[in-house]
């Protein structure tokens, strides 16, 4: 046999900024939404949520809305119960962790406003909302434990038979584990001839907020029961109904169709899910519901939601010699799937690209009545980014210098890789000198730093602050050694098939479910370099559990890192098999088959076959080597030696209007280091989402509780997701350094913008007034809160982010977040 | 530029029983009429009644945009105007734009910038984005911000709409994005 297909002579698409694959239906609107979903005889469910936070149901009256138009049933917590214990808790972080049980629809008591306490089945959405609001629901309101610090000292309590709120309490100390010395003995030390620094940050309450609702419709009629929803999860969502509802796993069959968005705002089992189960296989009917977009504000988690309490340790010229952290975490009412972990994904990174020697860190997690919190965008690792960027931006000050020289001072070298941090993390890889320097060129620090003294000696009304963040972030989770021993419930491995089909194009299947991360393009352009062949001709399936038959799904920036290795790793075993078919098909031996851009070659000649021809002859299975299987697929289960550790450099510039509290972003730079990136389109596109959602929570965002638990920001109106007006256009790059433990050697991308920026707006922000005597302002840093800060501080320094009367600034969008919904739950400011 | 309701004047027909009012209008190029709720919106009638489910719901304030259509040429939120409302008028949905197979300029930039990524947003960004090109061909960053402002993008960011806005204006600001 001859050769019959020349390696095409194309570039690689490792690196290549490629069209997205995914666009065409997203961009006709041929999109698979699971709301878009209609099944014959489906029925449709509404929620009765309750107003309370915290109530006692004496009653509950269904029969007007039994008797309405085409209502099919109404159902309450005490006949879901029947069929349906606790929702699941996947991370107990502590063994005595106090765990409420979670019904899917309260039974006797409600704990959040916005909790589900019926559900009405109509055949059409509308007539099913029409008598939910017929289902007549008595309650004795109790009171509701609110402010996180008051519910941390059990002055009211979320469940009262638990008689506490304190769910676990968690603690590392470097003395103890052995990876660096006792913070206490730094911090007597620095007391003594160094500096302290001592802060308390409130990481307020951020609601992920994906565009599209959240939606489940679940069809029983089949041989087995298939649900859609628009998770992030279809695979732990499968093993989790199976577990709690007693149903074989082989009889359930969960898809994420197009999912969008998440943020980690999907990556939930959420009561919705488990009750659409319940109640269309008491039916036998399909069953449909999607949330309102108020419901989705209300009752899907929510994020962040800490006290941070934090002592840093530095020695007189800069050096930091430790830092102590104690948090408080508001888990909400209940222990969500692995809400309670996320503090502790944060107790990792607190020390971030620093080097110093002693670090403690206690987490204690609380109930309160509000909805859960747990994942979003970062998890854990923004509220830690946060607080040690502010601290040195603070350390900075205090001493005089420059915060970059701060960091610089304290950061590990390039030379220092690997190294293992005082959390006792091993990263592998870095370059914080190199992001440093390009971030500072584009940026012209110097100019800006220049013009910043020219605006502060004039007196200008509107000043200039530069905020600074040098961070990195832990991902790609991760070994499931390393899970476990953290008690984390599921393992960290990612799944991939590559299978040849008999006309040369690729079916690849991946576990990691995509939600518009663009997973069809970047995995695409990963096969078609590996088997040499075109990227049109690579099709990516995944988000169906009867596809994608195992996987552990898209979260905390995996997919690529993980679940792309993964791939490598089949695609490999895929050429691996063509080996020995292509010798013998050559008359060759294997050991001088070369593989080469999709070719196998015979090592000296010209004689070669391309993996299409292998393909097809193993397809056909005329002649293959004795004990060689038909068909050319393989599959491969990849578990990761190592987190990855993406790092970068954030450069903010920001106006700050003295007199009104107006602040504006003038320019902001990014150089993010991610090591090899596949698609630098995709990447760029993450990098802008995540600065977005960052910039948020500095500037705009925040869930707003009432006196009574009633979430005010319960809109669009009011929770402030930034709109095109709101920003500007980014300037970002990135340096590469590999990461050593994947082939790829790339770090994940998709939670870097949000970690990064957060501090470096309100270092900007406070960089622009510290001189008028402003040590903090919190967040979100509206004009209201700016402006405060400016004057108490000119006034002699009271609180800067409290004060009764409330001047209104700015249009009516600055001040959504007025006083009125200022609650008891941000009564503290900064405390300093 | 106008991203909100427009003021459509009612003209549903007088016929019809009190539960249900006669509509006759044309959806992407072709004639419908129906019998309709008259509380029903248009976005609930196009999704449910007629299919079209490009056209999505993302909030129930009128704040997202990604419900936007064009109504008789110019961007609405479907989810703020009633069907009966559109009776007699001509609405484009985003399963409209591409003619003969050939996308919209504007849909073809977005894909070219890479303006979306879970792309929920999108039809009613791209729905939008035509419309404000229609009142100011040339926008500049700033108009394009302001002039998108309806419309929420949770991902991303927005620069890239903004570029691909200005790409399908032929403004060389629209070109590659780097990183
Ligand atoms: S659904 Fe129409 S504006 Fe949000
Ligand atoms: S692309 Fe996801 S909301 Fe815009």
């Amino acid at each position: 046999m001859t050769a019959t297909q020349d390696a095409p002579a194309t570039q690689p698409e490792i690196g290549r900024e490629r069209r997205r694959k995914e666009d065409q239906r997203l961009i006709t609107g041929r999109t698979r939404w699971t709301d878009n979903i209609v099944l014959p005889g489906m029925l449709h469910m509404a929620m009765v949520r309750s107003p309370f936070a915290h109530a006692r149901i004496t009653s509950i009256d269904t029969s007007a809305a039994k008797a309405s138009r085409n209502v099919v049933t109404v159902i309450t917590g005490a006949d879901v119960a029947e069929e349906q214990g606790a929702l699941p808790n996947a991370w107990p972080i502590t063994p005595d962790q106090v765990t409420p049980a979670h019904p899917p629809v309260a039974v006797d008591r409600v704990t959040f406003a916005g909790e589900i306490v019926a559900v009405v089945v109509a055949r059409t959405a509308a007539e099913a909302r029409d008598a939910a609001e017929l289902v007549d629901v008595e309650y004795d309101e109790l009171p509701a434990a609110l402010d996180l610090k008051a519910a941390a000292a059990d002055e009211v309590l979320a469940h009262p038979d638990l008689g506490t709120n304190k769910s676990a309490l968690w603690v590392f100390d470097s003395a103890q584990a052995g990876t660096g010395g006792d913070v206490e003995e730094a911090i007597a030390k620095a007391r003594d001839g160094g500096v302290v620094i001592e802060r308390e940050y409130r990481q307020q309450r951020l609601i992920p907020a994906f565009m599209e609702p959240r939606s489940v419709v679940v069809d029983p009629t089949g041989e087995q029961i298939t649900m859609w929803s628009a998770t992030q999860i279809p695979h732990i969502l499968r093993f989790l109904l199976a577990a709690v509802l007693g149903v074989s796993e082989s009889k359930i069959r969960v898809i994420a169709p197009d999912v969008g968005g998440g943020f980690g705002g999907k990556l939930q089992t959420t009561p919705e899910e488990f009750i659409s189960m319940v109640i269309a296989r008491r039916l036998g009917k399909p069953v449909k519901y999607t949330e309102t977009r108020s419901e989705s504000l209300m009752a899907a988690h929510h994020g962040r939601d800490q006290w941070q309490k934090l002592t840093l340790a530095a020695e007189a010229d800069g050096t930091v010699t430790g830092l102590k952290v104690e948090l408080l975490a508001d888990l909400g009412s209940y222990v969500s799937l692995v809400g309670g972990g996320v503090p502790v994904l944060g107790a990792f990174m607190f020390n971030a690209i620093y080097k110093f020697p002693a670090y403690h860190f206690a987490c204690q997690t609380v109930l309160t009545n509000k909805v859960w919190t747990d994942a979003y965008r970062g998890a854990g690792r923004p509220e830690a980014t946060y607080a040690i960027e502010r601290l040195m931006s603070e350390l900075a000050a205090e001493l005089g210098v420059d915060p970059l020289e701060i960091r610089e001072k304290n950061w590990i070298t390039h030379e220092e890789f690997p190294f293992t941090t005082v959390a006792g993390l091993e990263y592998d890889s870095g370059n914080y000198e190199a992001a440093t320097a390009k971030a500072k060129e584009m940026f012209g620090y110097d100019e800006l730093r220049a013009e910043q003294l020219r605006r502060r000696e004039a007196g200008d009304p509107v000043q200039l602050g530069i905020g600074i963040s040098t961070f990195t972030e832990m991902c790609g989770l991760a070994p499931s050694r390393v899970l476990g021993s953290l008690d984390y419930g599921a393992g960290g491995w990612e799944h991939a098939s590559v299978r040849m089909l008999p006309t040369g194009k690729v079916e690849v299947i991946t576990g990691a479910s995509a939600h518009g991360q663009g997973h069809e393009t970047a995995f695409s352009q990963i096969v078609a370099d590996r088997l040499g062949v075109p990227f049109e001709d690579v099709e990516v399936l995944h988000g169906d559990t009867q596809i994608a038959h195992k996987g552990l799904d898209t979260y905390g920036s995996r997919s690529l890192v993980v679940g792309g290795e993964a791939l490598v790793k089949a695609a490999d075993k895929v050429i691996e098999k063509a080996k020995p078919i292509a010798a013998h098909l050559l008359e060759a031996s294997v050991d001088d088959i070369e593989f080469s851009a999709g070719r196998f070659g015979v090592r000296g000649t010209d004689q070669g076959l391309g993996i299409a021809e292998i393909a097809l002859a193993t397809f056909a299975a005329h002649n293959l080597p004795d004990g060689v299987e038909p068909s050319l697929d393989s599959d491969a289960t990849y578990d990761p030696v190592n987190f990855n550790y993406p790092h970068g450099t954030h450069l903010c510039a920001m106006e700050v209007d003295t007199e009104t509290g107006q602040v504006s972003m003038r320019k902001y730079v990014c150089v993010d280091d991610i090591g090899n990136v596949i698609n630098p389109l995709i990447v760029a596109g993450q990098v802008h989402g995540g600065l977005a959602q960052g910039i948020a929570q500095a500037l705009f965002e925040e869930a707003v509780h009432d006196e009574s638990g009633t979430l005010v920001s319960a809109s669009f109106v009011d929770y402030l997701v930034p709109t095109a007006a709101d920003l500007i256009s980014f300037e970002v790059d990135h340096t590469t350094t590999p990461s050593l433990t994947n082939t790829l050697g790339t770090k994940g991308v998709g939670e870097a913008g949000t970690i990064a920026s957060t501090p470096a707006v309100v270092n900007a922000v406070v960089d622009a007034v510290r001189h008028l005597g402003v040590t903090d302002i919190q967040m979100p840093c509206t004009p209201e809160r700016v402006w405060r800060a400016v004057n108490g501080a000119g006034r002699g320094g009271s609180d800067p982010t409290t004060g009764d009367a409330a001047p209104h600034f700015g249009g009516a969008e600055a001040n959504q977040h007025s006083d009125a919904a200022d609650t008891a739950d941000r009564t503290d400011g900064a405390g300093q | 530029m106008t991203h909100v309701t427009p003021d459509v004047p009612s003209r549903a027909s007088e016929q019809g029983s009190r539960h249900h009012m006669k509509i006759e209008l044309t959806v992407d190029g072709a004639k419908v009429s129906d019998d309709v709720e008259p509380r029903m919106l248009l976005v609930q009638y196009l999704r449910e009644k007629l299919g079209k489910t490009g056209t999505v719901i993302g909030c129930d304030t009128s704040n997202c945009g990604a419900c936007t259509v064009h109504l008789d040429g110019t961007s609405v939120k479907s989810c703020n105007v009633l069907a009966v409302q559109a009776d007699g008028g001509e609405v484009t949905t985003i399963e409209g734009l591409a003619q003969g197979g050939e996308l919209h300029p504007v849909q073809q930039a977005f894909h070219e910038c890479h303006a979306l990524q879970c792309g929920f947003c999108t039809p009613g960004m791209i729905m939008q984005s035509i419309d404000l090109l229609n009142d100011n061909p040339a926008p500049t960053e700033q108009e394009v911000r302001e002039g998108i402002e309806g419309n929420l993008c949770r991902c991303t960011g927005y620069q890239n709409i903004v570029k691909a806005v200005q790409r399908a204006a032929g403004a060389p600001s629209g070109e590659g994005v780097t990183l």
